[in-house]
């Protein structure tokens, strides 16, 4: 099927015009198209959330949206958050918490964090539980990324 | 995991919708939120040729109000309806059961109308919808017409929509005077579908004598399950601890059909419908007697 499609997208402030065939995944075409692997592919159905990007601002699951759909919009993946010399505070309390071991969960689960910090600067932990509960960790059982959070609150308040 | 090719339109109107629905029919597959879509599709349970995709079309995306209820484009997405104030006020069993729904994830880019047109029986806005009466507005090339709940879900997955059919709004009508409402559920995980869930409305008289009792059910048959005998028990009484005791019981023992799948039986399932309408029925009579 001759079927491609010109994707203008901005992914973390920088635009990018690339030809896509339409069935990419988002995630696909941020990893494979864009070299940015950060963001992590999971179950590719929408449960694990390792794929979360923001879109306009907002957490959404990258491997259920297709490339052309985010045409003419903006993104940002976990490169956007922060660089190695460089960290966002979220990152430094994630580092500082030890709330990650593998590491594969946790691009998604920053990317989810970060709108959710500023609505919610002061959130209590029942209230950090739902926040990540679309997200899945099978290393540190949780409780460190929940440490990590209130340090992150703390230290961005 | 990676879904088959297909043909992608992104029309800009509704007619390019219906002119794109026309052409293609069975072949096409309308893209909305995708959340349920794209699952399906990545592990290729469905391989549309078409995907015409409807996110470009702001003019699906109001939230107004009607003669005191309220009317939502088919593509506002749960986290919109989730922070509006006129649902809040006008629609406010619609407000509580969003947050009920998947993940923020999903919210943010999960439709009203898509839900809807998927018609899982596990989904909260398709029970919500049904005990609230709403009615769907259908467009085609031919017009338009509206589909009451009752007649829009035929069964598993399905509506009565036909393949050139676009679903562009949902209306929800108000809730009479005197009504209370509550919608309980359980999951095992916050946001995992949910195992059995009840929505339920109650409206009483001046006198709190029951006119109206509704119970939908999710998880419970191949679409939303009402329960109108456990219903026609309350109405005409006054509603005692008793009575909601006996309705629950003849809800979850004769109108239900659970089945058996490898998170619950279908008798731990009837068991969580009895207990579930109790706490369903107390809470919105409770608020009914508020309303007053």
């Amino acid at each position: 099927m001759d079927n491609t499609y010109e994707l203008n997208v901005t992914v973390n402030g920088t635009s990018y015009q690339e030809t896509v065939d339409p069935r990419t995944l988002l995630s696909d075409f941020l990893r494979d198209g864009l070299g940015l692997t950060g963001t992590h592919v999971g179950c590719e159905h929408g449960v694990c959330g390792a794929c979360t990007v923001l879109l306009n601002g907002e957490p959404v699951r990258s491997c259920l949206i297709f490339a052309p759909q985010v045409q003419g919009q903006e993104i940002m993946t976990v490169e956007g958050l922060g660089t190695v010399d460089d960290m966002h505070p979220l990152q430094e309390a994630f580092r500082e918490a030890h709330a990650l071991q593998c590491g594969f969960c946790t691009p998604g689960i920053l990317t989810t964090l970060l709108p959710w910090l500023e609505e919610n600067p002061n959130p209590t932990e029942d209230e950090i539980r739902e926040a990540i509960s679309g997200n899945l960790c099978r290393c540190t059982g949780y409780q460190h990324i929940i440490d990590a959070v209130k340090l992150a609150a703390e230290q961005m308040n | 995991m990676k879904p088959a090719p297909f043909k992608y339109y992104a029309p800009h109107s509704i007619p390019e919708v219906l002119d794109l629905l026309n052409e293609h029919g069975y072949d096409a597959k309308i893209l909305a939120g995708g959340q349920s879509l794209v699952p399906m599709m990545n592990f290729r349970l469905v391989q549309p040729a078409v995907l015409v995709d409807i996110n470009f079309i702001p003019e699906l995306s109001y939230i107004e109000t009607h003669d005191k209820g309220v009317r939502l484009g088919a593509m506002v997405r749960h986290s919109q309806a989730e922070k509006d104030t006129l649902i809040k006020e006008h629609a406010p069993l619609i407000h509580e059961t969003m947050p009920q729904i998947a993940t923020v994830q999903i919210r943010n880019r999960g439709t009203i109308g898509g839900s809807l047109a998927h018609a899982d029986p596990s989904a909260e806005l398709v029970v919500v919808s049904t005990a609230l009466e709403a009615q769907f507005k259908i467009q085609n090339q031919k017009g338009e017409r509206l589909i009451p709940a009752s007649e829009f879900f035929v069964g598993l997955l399905m509506t009565s929509m036909e393949p050139e059919d676009l679903l562009v709004e949902v209306q929800i009508p108000p809730l009479p005077s005197g009504s209370g409402w509550s919608l309980k559920e359980v999951a095992r995980r916050p946001h995992d579908f949910a195992l059995m869930g009840v929505a339920a409305i109650l409206t009483l008289d001046k006198k709190e004598i029951c006119t109206e009792a509704r119970m939908v059910y999710l998880s419970a048959g191949d679409g939303p399950i009402s329960a109108p005998e456990a219903a026609n028990m309350l109405i005409g009484n006054k509603i005692t601890n008793e009575l909601i005791t006996a309705a629950a019981d003849k809800a979850a023992a004769d109108e239900i059909d659970p089945g058996s799948d490898i998170h619950a039986t279908a008798e731990f399932r009837r068991h969580l419908a009895n207990v579930l309408t109790r706490r369903a029925l107390e809470e919105a009579l409770q608020r009914a007697k508020d309303e007053k």
